[in-house]
């Protein structure tokens, strides 16, 4: 296996969909090859620290007013207040 | 690393009778889906336009529209995916908008090879993460993830961070899902390319 052919199975590494016939085979090329070694960890640790940073703020005010909002122009004011 | 795919449930999503009743005119079962999923379509609606300002605008219209058009909604997808497509849609207008003359779309400025291929190899730290403070990270992050195409942006977004599978961000775009793994791929060697520069382990660490 070479790198582009690396590169091209990593979105599937990611999914766990790589084809059971050529997992062993990206396992071993990722052993040898320092460089896919290090794309591999880097690409894990980018994917694992957008998920886990909650990068903008959603106060509950926010949400308040939001909700307020969406519930009056669906349903109108009166309905709202006699919630 | 464990599989990033959601698992797909065969037991019926408690949405569906929710939005049975809010079409019905239940209107605390609509006001749970707003309150279920208020959060999760800002996010992508900021992650998309990174403006706070439409985020907000763009989250109200996701859920009026969701209102007027729920009789429409046969459920033949997640209700959660059928709004994150609106909230796609209608931030890919605002970006249009905001841009006047320039055309915004899920094909815009995907067709650059630029960062598709590795080139900065070198190793990062255990956990950089943590050698920022939070709202250091948060810059770090955003600023990384506003230097996307819209395209890559989306896609990287909803696969990624709002954790949808490729089959229901394919759905969500309007994309195949080869079109989608292949965006998610260059976004991911993207920011992986763009994040190294602070991520990467080196004698002097940035401030």
């Amino acid at each position: 296996m070479t790198c582009t052919d690396f590169l091209a199975r990593l979105t599937d590494y990611f999914d766990g969909t790589v084809p059971s016939g050529l997992v062993a085979e990206v396992q071993k090329h990722i052993s040898e090859c320092k460089h896919c070694e290090v794309v591999l960890d880097s690409t894990t640790k980018t994917i694992n620290i957008y998920r886990n940073q909650e990068m903008y703020d959603f106060t509950p005010e926010l949400e308040e007013r939001l909700h307020s909002a969406i519930m009056t122009r669906c349903y109108g004011a009166e309905k709202q207040t006699a919630k | 690393m464990p599989a990033i795919q959601s698992p797909e449930s065969v037991e019926i999503h408690p949405d569906v009778e929710l939005v049975a009743r809010a079409k019905d005119g239940d209107v605390a079962a609509f006001e749970r889906l707003v309150r279920q999923y208020d959060r999760q379509i800002f996010r992508v609606a900021q992650h998309i336009t990174q403006n706070r300002e439409d985020a907000e605008d763009i989250t109200q219209d996701v859920f009026f529209k969701a209102y007027q058009k729920l009789e429409q909604f046969q459920g033949n997808s997640k209700f959660s995916t059928w709004l994150v497509r609106i909230a796609v849609n209608e931030s890919l207008m605002r970006l249009r908008k905001r841009k006047t003359s320039k055309t915004v779309s899920m094909d815009e400025d995907v067709h650059t090879e630029e960062g598709s291929i590795p080139r900065d190899f070198a190793e990062w730290r255990p956990n950089p993460e943590q050698e920022f403070n939070q709202s250091e990270l948060g810059e770090i992050l955003r600023k990384t993830i506003q230097g996307l195409p819209p395209g890559f942006r989306t896609v990287f977004t909803l696969r990624d961070i709002e954790n949808l599978s490729t089959e229901e961000t394919a759905e969500a775009l309007g994309l195949s899902v080869p079109a989608v793994k292949s965006r998610l791929l260059r976004a991911r060697l993207q920011l992986r390319e763009r994040l190294s520069r602070y991520f990467k382990r080196k004698e002097s660490q940035p401030a």
